[in-house]
């Protein structure tokens, strides 16, 4: 983002037009994109090779989790991806109410998730499901279950941390549309933050299922 | 430019969409499908990730570039899983175990 930048088109001297500037961001943030997706996706190799090794212990593990929680905060964070759906879309029709209306309605989402993210986490804690030397399940310390919540908590806590971080980036953008930086032809930073809301959104469509819903036939604990 | 909007009628049927689906998954999960349990949960998950890729992302109205990149991502990530697990899911016809058999 070098001064050339706040030129009225927004459009720097390295490329031909505004169209190539703007389809060299779109790849550089899916350049980006694909190191989180290999990143997550090394977690997600991680749980299937375990699970595999203890697909009773991972199940019995699941059902010390709350199905309802886990859901609403599924619905939550679509509700976050459409409200930035929204927003890119008031970018695209120059409306500054519309781009920090869309952004408050992530951050409020965010905020929500995170919220029931603590209470679950708490209750985790109490009943001594952290991984380490507190760790009883069912009455026995230690046992396979502890794989099972290393990856609860290494998984759904570097989602978590990215919905921070994304929550930081928002309060920075909402002073720049307030300070009227986006136009219709030139918003770079709403288009590709949009795409790395969204995708942390799909990191939890599939958290969702992996973690919370592989013991549910089974009857809850919790 | 890229840029041309999708229409929100598009956005709200995603939206609409992903909390049916949301809502399916959980459904499935309370009943037993024996080893069909986590294809199927995998496969609605897999469906709602197609939906905000496409259209909340725009990836099917972007270049061909644009949904080369994306296709890229998860190829390498199906890779990934698959060489990981073509390894972990044969050793016990080898007899190699990294795990204690149980």
């Amino acid at each position: 983002m070098s001064d050339h930048a706040h030129s009225t088109t927004g459009l720097v001297h390295h490329f031909d037009d505004i169209e190539q500037q703007h389809e060299a961001g779109t790849l550089g943030m899916w350049a980006f994109l694909i190191t989180e997706v290999l990143f997550f996706g090394g977690l997600f190799g991680a749980y299937a090779v375990y699970r595999s090794a203890y697909p009773e212990a991972f199940m019995r593990a699941s059902s010390h989790l709350d199905v309802d929680l886990g859901g609403v905060n599924t619905i939550v964070l679509i509700c976050s991806s459409l409200t930035m759906a929204l927003s890119v879309y008031a970018a695209q029709k120059g409306s500054k109410r519309g781009i920090i209306m869309g952004l408050l309605g992530t951050m409020f989402f965010g905020a929500i998730f995170l919220g029931v993210k603590v209470i679950e986490y708490k209750d985790k804690w109490d009943h001594h499901l952290v991984p380490g030397d507190n760790f009883i399940f069912e009455g026995n310390p230690g046992g396979p279950e502890q794989l099972y919540f290393a990856l609860y908590f290494a998984m759904t806590g570097v989602h978590a941390f990215h919905m921070i971080v994304g929550m930081v980036i928002i309060c920075w953008m909402i002073k720049k549309a307030h300070r009227g930086d986006f136009t219709p032809g030139h918003h770079p930073l709403v288009e590709n933050f949009g795409l790395y809301w969204h995708f942390v959104d799909i990191v939890w469509i599939f958290l969702f299922p992996l973690l919370y819903l592989i013991g549910a036939h089974s009857g809850s604990h919790t | 430019m890229a840029a041309h909007s999708v229409p929100l009628k598009i956005y709200y049927g995603v939206f609409l969409a992903l909390c049916v689906l949301t809502f399916l998954t959980v459904w499935t999960a309370k009943h037993d499908y024996g080893l069909l349990n986590t294809p199927i949960a995998l496969s609605i998950a897999g469906l709602k990730g197609a939906l905000v890729i496409l259209f909340f992302m725009h990836v099917k109205y972007s270049s061909k570039l644009t949904q080369l990149f994306a296709f890229a991502g998860f190829f390498w990530l199906a890779l990934l899983l698959v060489f990981t697990l073509q390894d972990y899911w044969t050793r016990d016809m080898l007899n190699v175990y990294f795990f204690k058999p149980h």
